[in-house]
């Protein structure tokens, strides 16, 4: 069904697709030991929050620089099923009330909270991994789109909200574990998330999340309404003139970027075992904006990668030169801005897809999609 | 445990005399009686689970926040461990082994903190991790230690209430810094009422919980007890309460930048700390502190510490000359700058008493390890993994010193998990 005239992908497209797989599920896995295998992990689930980003931002010309609130919630609810569980009597007879998870001890809790207690179901986490932010965005957007709030106003928007709910969570460390976030999470269902093989196979349920993510973004990109999306954020009055509910889409493509963020959090949470505060605020949501820039906003793929460089980036560099490297990243971001200020796929597709079309229209007439993106050059550079 | 052959004592002594003679290589080798040689500890034999250990070489990891806002902390935390790892090679390292460092930083990001601990662990197998600072961050490395049977030398005086196989806590916790600090203002100041006065987060909240139950145990009265976030620089309304409470004692447990702000706000609502009414005790200001703050704004305050840069005995003058003439003239060095340098000496001794560098054996020989080279005096680690140590009061001077005016009689013992204070 996936050929070249199909409407939803291109032969670039698909191309990209099968490059992207290739090196998650194949290339990663093989070339790396599972430490740094956990560490791409780790790194993909950031992907999730850059495609959301591409969505909102990219197609709909909604920059929120409050992503890390919905994957701090996603993250949360995850952590909160697995904090319960992992707070068995047996597990906490040291503490002064056996049972509860260990910050509640710390703080003179000595039972659980109501609505800590539909968190003993794994089911019910699992839904509110995905609803408790849906809704949350909802209600953001709801309250501004309805309104008519959008471009600065709304950015700023919801960076205050990162920093309310950085506060909320800190200030409530009875119920939330404060400063040092809900830590020591140890199993899911009995089964030890901890071990090796966990990790792998922890792995692999985040491509696979990552790609149903991105086959659902494509979709939402290629149908009527991502066009209207594009056709909003070049020309919004137009759009509404014509007799669209611009407020509705906006609404829509927000909350779509919420869900990604929240599978995102929560695949995190279950990846490096605790979730905290330092996800939620000002600063974390900015550098999930920096890693769509640097991806390019345009292109769902390109903030995959855009995702990977700069954690591997940060990583590398951190470990190279621990006491420089801020400034090694610092430096990066100048030179995504100065050199390619589309991002990676901008890049492609100023300097590279030129040619190729060249190559294409040689043997393929009728081929030519702008806005591509090269998978192969940067799969090479983010495999490095 | 002390028939092991390779008593712990020798080689330490030794190093008290070298660091004496102003601690370089040339003094350490003619006074040391006799090197630990490698030769006699094949690394088959002192390395039996495959960690950093080579026939001349062991990497021990070190991990704390050189960028970021704890940066300013716990910088010197790792020049300590810097000097004592040095100090440690001029003498012929450990089991003949010279240390070599990986330095990683938490960059004040306790998921970094999580990531770098598992590199240090299971990349690098590193023999043990000097880190951590904030209760955060340990927190966050916690459960990786535990999985992957790291071990941790932890510096930083926190709030207890935790004892893990793989943590040696070489700071106090929270009983040792409070208790008999509160007896002493009650003692020697007449003192009566307390305003509680801290930073939101785990450490105060706790330490505060400790002081109340304890000011209340001696018959006193706690008359208020306040938080605020992290970073907070408005006390204006705390200073208005305190005034009108007129407690005999402000006690603050304020950390980080809050200090600045809280300290010249009190001066300039015109509470003079030195005429003492109130009082103010502190657990949370130490010289590196100061200097964010101002000797001038903090002069007459009480900080309860276990070490000050001016505590007067042989070991410390030669660790402060030390520290002098390695990391800078005008450098200070605070309470838990000490208790990081005790770090690599607290697990050399351990090695040497166990013979190996595995870390079951390492964990075994823990307890009972005596030091009697540190700067703060000789202190003794206890089967639960905390340092005894004393506790002291020091009076800040307007140079950004503490004159030390009181000292426990005797090592205080640990008590992570004190019993009628929680």
């Amino acid at each position: 069904m996936l050929l070249s005239k199909n409407r939803f992908f291109s032969t670039t497209d698909l191309i990209g697709f099968g490059l992207l797989a290739l090196l998650i599920f194949v290339v990663l896995p093989i070339g790396l030991d599972t430490f740094r295998l956990n560490l791409f992990g780790k790194y993909l689930t950031y992907a999730f929050v850059a495609i959301g980003l591409v969505l909102c931002w990219g197609a709909g010309g909604i920059l929120s620089l409050g992503q890390g609130v919905f994957f701090g919630l996603g993250g949360y609810c995850m952590a909160m099923f697995l904090k319960l569980e992992a707070s068995s009597p047996e597990a906490t007879k040291i503490q002064s009330t056996p049972g509860i998870p260990d910050f509640m001890d710390w703080n003179q809790i000595t039972e659980i909270p109501i609505w800590w207690q539909p968190f003993h179901s794994l089911t019910f986490s699992l839904i509110a991994v995905i609803l408790v932010p849906v809704i949350f965005a909802f209600i953001i957007g709801v309250a501004m789109f309805r309104r008519r709030v959008g471009g600065v106003y709304f950015a700023i928007i919801t960076q205050a909200i990162a920093a309310i709910l950085t506060i909320l969570i800190i200030g409530q460390q009875g119920y939330t574990g404060g400063v040092n976030g809900i830590t020591d999470l140890r199993t899911l269902k009995g089964w030890d998330i901890r071990t090796d093989d966990a990790k792998v196979l922890l792995y692999f349920v985040n491509g696979g999340l990552l790609f149903a993510c991105l086959f659902l973004a494509q979709l939402i990109r290629r149908s009527k309404l991502g066009r209207i999306l594009i056709a909003m954020r070049n020309q919004e009055d137009r759009v509404r003139f014509s007799g669209y509910d611009v407020a509705n889409f906006k609404i829509f493509v927000f909350c779509a970027g919420a869900a990604f963020a929240a599978i995102g959090g929560a695949m995190f949470t279950l990846q490096v075992g605790f979730m905290s505060p330092s996800f939620v605020g000002i600063v974390p949501s900015i550098e999930m904006v920096i890693l769509c820039a640097v991806g390019g906003r345009l292109s769902i793929i390109g903030a995959v990668y855009g995702a990977l460089l700069v954690n591997l980036a940060k990583t590398t560099f951190s470990e190279l030169f621990p006491e420089l490297w801020l400034l090694g990243l610092g430096g990066l971001f100048i030179a995504v801005v100065l050199i390619f200020p589309n991002g990676l796929a901008g890049l492609y597709s100023d300097y590279i897809e030129p040619r190729i079309t060249a190559i294409f229209k040689r043997k393929f007439p009728e081929s030519k999609d702008p806005g591509k993106f090269d998978p192969a050059k940067t799969a090479a550079e983010a495999a490095e | 445990m002390s028939d092991t052959p390779e008593n712990p004592k020798k080689p330490m002594e030794a190093s008290r005399r070298a660091v004496l003679m102003g601690g370089t290589a040339v003094a350490a080798s003619l006074f040391a009686p006799k090197f630990l040689s490698a030769s006699d500890y094949p690394t088959a034999a002192v390395n039996t689970t495959g960690l950093a250990v080579t026939d001349d070489e062991v990497t021990i990891g070190i991990l704390h926040s050189i960028t970021g806002t704890m940066a300013i902390s716990e910088t010197g935390s790792v020049q300590a461990e810097k000097l004592a790892i040095d100090q440690i090679n001029a003498q012929g390292g450990i089991l003949g082994r010279k240390i070599k460092y990986i330095q990683e930083d938490g960059a004040s990001d306790w998921p970094t903190f999580a990531e770098k601990a598992k590199k240090l662990l299971v990349n690098d197998k590193v023999a043990s991790v000097m880190g951590c600072w904030t209760s955060a961050s340990r927190k966050a490395v916690l459960p990786v230690f535990e999985q992957y049977n790291g071990f941790l030398y932890y510096p930083t005086f926190y709030e207890g209430l935790e004892q893990s196989p793989n943590v040696i806590y070489t700071g106090q916790e929270a009983t040792q810094q409070i208790i008999a600090g509160i007896d002493w203002v009650t003692q020697t100041k007449g003192a009566k009422s307390f305003f509680l006065l801290g930073s939101d987060y785990i450490w105060p909240r706790t330490s505060n919980k400790i002081a109340r139950k304890h000011i209340e145990k001696l018959g006193l009265k706690v008359v208020g007890e306040e938080y605020y976030p992290l970073g907070h620089t408005q006390f204006n309304s705390v200073i208005n309460k305190i005034r009108l409470k007129k407690p005999d004692v402000i006690y603050a447990i304020v950390v980080g930048g809050s200090n600045v702000a809280f300290y010249k706000q009190l001066k300039a609502a015109g509470i003079d700390m030195t005429k003492e009414k109130p009082l103010l005790l502190t657990i949370s200001v130490t010289e590196d502190e100061i200097r964010g703050i101002g000797g001038e704004n903090i002069v007459g305050a009480y900080a309860c510490m276990k070490y000050f840069q001016s505590l007067d005995n042989p070991n410390n003058v030669a660790f402060v000359e030390e520290f002098k003439k390695m990391w800078g003239e005008d450098i200070v060095i605070g309470d838990v700058t000490q208790a990081a340098y005790l770090g690599p000496w607290l697990w050399k001794a351990a090695v040497e008493k166990a013979g190996s560098f595995d870390i079951d054996k390492i964990r075994e020989a823990s307890p009972g390890i005596e030091l009697t080279t540190a700067p703060e005096g000789y202190v003794k680690v206890h089967e639960n993994h905390h340092l005894w140590s004393k506790t002291r009061v020091g009076h800040a001077k307007e140079d950004g010193q503490y004159e030390v005016v009181f000292e426990t009689a005797d090592l205080v013992e640990p008590d992570p998990f004190p019993e009628g204070y929680q």
